[in-house]
């Protein structure tokens, strides 16, 4: 249990995908000019995370991984998918968010309106895609990729939310020409990314 | 009446058309802060007070004065008793020429003349190259944006001098500030429009940047070839324990006898510059209160939780009071009205989250043994968005009333 939450903290905190590695930085920027939506974003990349890096994480453990498809028989245990593994998480990303726009249509009509254009956008995301990766590399069990994607949406949407506020507050501030718009917004990340630095160095 | 008359005589030449049209933010500068600004409110109905953003922002300044007088005869006397002792040799160089001449050649360290002249070779360079530098930036933005050069400056200043260690190289403050001033607050449009606080920008910039000079045993005393470490550096080796066994009781450390930053070591001196500001209500209570009972909470929990390998979980809320940063943050950064939170339930929660991650972060955290710096920058980032929740739910009680 100890070991689960180590591993959320250390996805929503110390491995933030938007200020430590800096993933996800389109939607980041040009979907935080409002709470409101930046919150909805935030949520919607939550269940994504939660939901594709498992299933990754399945396809990955029994069918992509060397020597995971011993089950389908001899002749093809020496096989090795792995290869496919970039094609294979982003269409499996694609199609939930497919699905999940469908669920939320039929079933949750107004979240559903409120997230608009964004709940497609998610599939292009580097932040989703990323995390799939790093599932990959670090060998995350079935249950550590549940929590790993879990914290990494966390993170991602706290810092999202974050950066929104901080923008509305920008609104009235006087950005010299040349820096206003995406110019500003990249500075205000970099020193949100050094606030962050706090739990740089955090071993859990 | 001369300097007013002086003044008068040369403000045609800063008006619009005048030959000296660009510079007028400096001439403004000069003169609101010699004299009250001449333009007043002619309506009937006003509040009259004498208190505007200069003055707010001068007595700030001239609060952090004990901390940074006792932060002097401290530099002083840290680095006179290591010499005394034998333990290290005087730094060579302008300042130790500069030292002699005044008297302080002796080395002193029951002299109080030795331990001030000692400690003011050492910090007004920095503060000095901080003010020029700094005062530098403020003007040209002020000059080319056409915006007026404001007090705030005073403060982050002081503020930014004060945190340094006293060995720091002058060209490193030189750059902090820079970093600070531009990126932190001038970017944005100047004093009031940023979302950091400025001098924990430069100051964080310089640490993470050059953190042989920012960190570690060796820059806390100014004498050559002495390491002696902070409070707080003693305590994450082996807890309360350790730092008691070295020598340095509580007292000493609320006092402020011990190594650390120029301003942050007498929590006692920084408390009665912060009572002032407190009293005069220039620092929220609200904030500082919610620091408080974050930092306290916290501590308990930690206590309670306990580990085997980490000594800083048993370290109790009074020894986090009196080291490293904490009451200088508390009293000077954390309450910056700029970058702090607005509503007054909103201060509660910006301070208790103050409270909450210096503690993680000493504690948990075995890279920066001080937390204060990066947990009001990290607060900070949410400020805007703990307001915005209050707003929200102050909106939605509001309207739930009418319906």
């Amino acid at each position: 249990m100890e070991h689960y939450i180590s591993l959320l903290v250390k996805a929503v905190f110390v491995e933030n995908m938007a200020l430590a590695f800096f993933l996800g930085m389109c939607t980041f920027l040009a979907i935080s000019k409002k709470i409101q939506t930046s919150l909805g974003l935030g949520i919607a990349v939550v269940v994504v995370l939660a939901i594709t890096v498992p299933v990754n994480n399945l396809i990955y453990t029994y069918l992509l991984k060397e020597g995971a498809l011993a089950w389908a028989g001899e002749e093809f245990a020496q096989v090795d998918l792995s290869f496919l593994g970039l094609l294979t998480y982003i269409g499996v990303i694609a199609a939930m968010v497919q699905i999940l726009e469908m669920v939320l249509d039929k079933y949750f009509p107004s979240l559903y309106n409120a997230l608009g254009v964004f709940l497609p956008l998610i599939t292009v995301n580097c932040a989703i895609l990323g995390a799939s990766l790093f599932m990959v590399e670090r060998d995350y069990s079935f249950g550590e990729s549940t929590v790993y994607g879990v914290g990494a949406g966390v993170g991602w949407a706290l810092a999202i939310t974050a950066l929104a506020g901080i923008r509305e507050k920008l609104k009235y501030s006087d950005v010299p020409a040349g820096l206003e718009g995406l110019g500003i917004t990249f500075m205000t990340v970099g020193l949100m990314s050094l606030g962050f630095m706090s739990f740089s160095g955090v071993s859990l | 009446m001369g300097l007013r008359s002086m003044l008068d005589s040369l403000e045609p030449h800063f008006l619009k058309g005048g030959k000296l049209e660009k510079m007028y933010p400096l001439y403004e500068a000069i003169d609101t802060g010699l004299y009250s600004p001449p333009s007043v409110t002619n309506n009937t109905a006003h509040v009259r007070d004498g208190i505007d953003l200069k003055r707010i922002m001068i007595t700030v300044w001239v609060c952090t004065f004990p901390a940074m007088f006792f932060g002097m005869y401290n530099i002083g006397l840290q680095a006179n008793d290591a010499i005394a002792a034998g333990a290290g040799t005087p730094l060579e160089g302008w300042r130790e020429m500069l030292i002699a001449m005044l008297g302080g050649g002796a080395h002193d360290a029951s002299s109080l003349w030795d331990n001030m002249v000692f400690g003011a070779a050492y910090f007004l360079p920095v503060y000095a190259v901080t003010f020029i530098v700094g005062g530098f930036w403020e003007v040209l933005f002020a000059t080319i944006r056409k915006h007026e050069v404001n007090e705030g400056f005073f403060v982050t200043s002081v503020l930014f001098a004060l945190t340094l260690p006293p060995t720091i190289p002058l060209w490193q403050v030189a750059l902090g500030i820079s970093f600070g001033v531009v990126i932190g607050k001038e970017i944005f449009g100047g004093t009031g429009k940023n979302f950091l606080n400025p001098a924990l920008t430069g100051r964080a910039f310089l640490f993470f940047a050059y953190p042989a000079q920012m960190s570690g045993n060796a820059v806390w005393t100014a004498a050559d070839g002495y390491t002696g470490a902070t409070a707080l550096g003693l305590a994450a080796e082996g807890g309360v324990q350790n730092v008691v066994e070295s020598g340095i009781t509580w007292m000493d450390a609320f006092l402020g006898f011990v190594p650390g930053s120029m301003g942050e070591v007498s929590t006692l001196a920084i408390m009665i510059g912060g009572a002032v500001l407190l009293v005069m209500n220039i620092a929220s209570w609200r904030i500082v209160a919610g620091v408080m009972i974050g930092m306290v909470a916290m501590t308990l929990l930690l206590n309670a939780v306990g580990s085997d390998t980490n000594p800083l979980f048993a370290m109790p809320w009074y020894w986090h009071l009196v080291v490293g940063g904490f009451a200088f943050g508390m009293f000077f950064m954390a309450t910056d009205p700029v970058s702090a939170s607005m509503t007054n339930k909103g201060k509660w929660f910006f301070g208790a989250l103050i409270g909450v991650m210096v503690v993680m972060i000493r504690v948990i955290n075995p890279a920066y043994p001080e937390g204060m710096m990066l947990a009001i920058l990290f607060a900070n980032l949410f400020s805007p968005l703990i307001d915005h929740f209050v707003v929200q739910a102050n909106v939605k009680r509001r309207v739930a009333r009418v319906s």
